[in-house]
């Protein structure tokens, strides 16, 4: 093959770039699945959600979708909590978290995916800021700022999270729950509470997570199925939970479904995650950082 | 009840039941009772893997999809019969079942069902740029009007194969559940630890739950291409196959042969009259709501009511 290799800069750059998106949609996960062991499914649905909410603030009032997103993080927060508590009681509690909590999530997923095609269809959504159109040139190197953006958004969101888990109490008792739960009761505090503050947090990031989607493309229902592949595959492959991982594989994934799709067409792109996740799963389960 | 009066029981249902679609006469019957029929098979294929060992299949789209497209291939190139074909759909969908659940099983199990899901998201990028069954376009099959020598016409006769397949899954089923397979099935879901340290060999339990589950939903999956006469990607990998199938045997109740029965009946009857009566959006939700309020609420299904 003629490789090119202006179009591998560029391919690279901006898989860089998406990657740093990937993360910022994988990182709810990370803390949900990573952390707190829930087999968040749903994840993907509540990013949709914080798309469409954006949607409708920029269609509507001229919004910035990112803004949006931010003020719109307090009541994903509280639909995380009402969530948990669900969890909690029907199937924690009950040791069933297996076949039924899964389920509980795939329900939620496809109830979601149903409700927003019944409400805005099936066409393509997206939102107008001033940083869509714009490109930034360096030499043969385009930086879109479209995707530059969501990126840097990203990257402080995971700053944020990052300094939140390690300085706070709340954040240190969210990290000894994902450790030891019952060593964590014996010092007298509840697991429960730890983790529904931690389950709200996950589901406050896809609110953000979901703005930089409909920034980096048009959005539809049922596009966030796309996003269970990859964004558990980048959970499995930072090594479960750990920020600096989740980052580095989803830069690693960005850029190879970037060069997948440069060369082999972008219709064999989605593949590339299904890849990743199986041969992690197959060969290094502890994820790249992970102790074998 | 010994497995041959068993089996004598659901034949008699099932002849009772063609007879009562000749009685009828209408094709509508046909068209509505083959998908119930085919939730019939698909529900009780997946709870064999998931309602008696425990682990949950979300990838059931991508097992139709194999039975599906080989019999779209088989259709191009040979002109074998129908029966010949759902055997070989079969074949390749246990082949799938048992090669994910090789690669994933050994770790904990919510790493299979994350792999699944991912793993009908891949079947469809292979589909979709496989251009000899028509890619994203889709493909057409023409089937015959009718079926020669047994003189009815060809949907009746695809309500028959799938009404044969259901008999087929359900006695399956249930000569599992009542053997040391299925004792040793129930080991793994209740507690597969102490299975392991007892001795089960787990593993191999779980790669011949996975087989048999794959093996039945690739033969539901089969006859498809006849059905709807014009298979795409989209619609074949749509998620609404994989909410109801596990829906289904969910509502009904997961311990026994029964619920995926009851579930896939209701379910499948409701669903026909939601999507004739309201809209085909609407009875998809219904699903959905339902799947989530029967497992917070009626963990057992509905068979839990009738027990004690």
């Amino acid at each position: 093959m003629d490789i090119s290799f202006d179009l591998l800069g560029n391919a690279l750059v901006s898989g860089l770039l998406l990657g740093g998106f990937y993360a910022a949609v994988t990182i709810g996960i990370s803390i949900s699945f990573g952390m707190l062991d829930i087999v968040n499914i749903a994840h993907p649905a509540f990013i949709l959600l914080g798309s469409y909410i954006a949607y409708i603030m920029n269609a509507n009032f001229g919004f910035d979708p990112i803004l949006t997103a931010i003020v719109a993080m307090p009541a994903f927060y509280a639909l995380g909590v009402a969530i948990y508590h669900i969890y909690d009681v029907s199937f924690e509690r009950r040791g069933d978290t297996a076949l039924r909590g899964l389920s509980f999530f795939f329900g939620l997923l496809f109830i979601t995916e149903v409700a927003l095609t019944l409400v805005f269809g099936v066409d393509y959504r997206l939102v107008e800021a001033v940083y869509i159109g714009p490109t930034l040139h360096f030499g043969v190197i385009d930086l879109p700022l479209r995707l530059l953006v969501p990126a840097l958004v990203s990257v402080a969101l995971m700053v944020c999270l990052h300094l939140y888990l390690s300085r706070t109490f709340i954040g240190r008792a969210v990290q000894a729950v994902a450790q030891d739960p019952l060593a964590l009761r014996l010092m007298a505090a509840d697991p429960s509470r730890i983790k529904r503050i931690a389950f709200g947090l996950s589901i406050a990031t896809a609110s953000l997570a979901g703005a930089v989607l409909i920034i980096i493309q048009p959005v539809e229902p049922s596009i966030g199925r796309e996003y269970i592949g990859r964004i558990f595959a980048i959970c499995v492959l930072g090594g479960l939970g750990s920020f600096a991982g989740t980052l580095v594989a989803a830069i690693i994934l960005g850029v190879m479904e970037n060069i997948t799709a440069t060369f082999f067409g972008p219709s064999w792109a989605p593949a590339v995650a299904f890849g990743f996740l199986l041969l992690t799963l197959a060969f290094r389960p502890s994820g790249i950082f992970g102790r074998a | 009840m010994k497995n041959p009066l068993f089996i004598l029981w659901l034949i008699v249902a099932a002849a009772l039941t063609f007879g009562l679609a000749r009685l009828v006469d209408n094709a509508y019957f046909y068209f509505a009772g083959y998908v119930v029929l085919q939730y019939i098979v698909l529900s009780t294929a997946w709870n064999i893997l998931g309602g008696y060992t425990g682990y949950v299949n979300f990838g059931i789209p991508a097992f139709i999809a194999v039975g599906a497209y080989s019999t779209v291939v088989l259709h191009k190139t040979t002109s074998l019969p129908l029966v010949a074909m759902i055997a070989i759909g079969g074949a390749l969908s246990a082949l799938l079942g048992v090669g994910t659940g090789y690669l994933t099983l050994r770790l904990r199990g919510t790493f299979f069902s994350i792999a699944t899901l991912a793993m009908a998201v891949v079947m469809q990028t292979l589909v979709t740029n496989w251009d000899f069954v028509g890619g994203s376009r889709g493909a057409y099959i023409i089937r015959p009007a009718t079926v020669q020598y047994l003189g009815i016409n060809y949907i009746e006769y695809l309500f028959l194969i799938m009404l044969g397949l259901s008999i087929f899954a359900v006695a399956t089923a249930r000569a599992i559940e009542k053997s040391r397979l299925g004792f040793g099935f129930a080991t793994i879901r209740d507690d597969e630890l102490a299975a392991e340290a007892s001795g089960v060999p787990t593993l191999k339990l779980k790669l011949i739950a996975c087989g048999l589950s794959g093996g039945f939903m690739g033969m539901a999956g089969s006859p498809l291409p006849y059905y709807v006469t014009y298979l795409d990607p989209a619609s074949t990998f749509s998620l609404s196959y994989a909410v109801n199938t596990i829906a289904m045997p969910l509502i009904g109740g997961t311990s026994s042969w029964l619920g995926p029965i009851l579930g896939a009946i209701l379910l499948g009857t409701l669903q026909q009259v939601a999507t004739v009566t309201i809209s085909s959006a609407v009875s998809l939700l219904i699903v959905g709501v339902l799947l989530v309020f029967f497992v917070i609420v009626a963990p057992k299904g509905i068979l839990g009511w009738f027990q004690k």
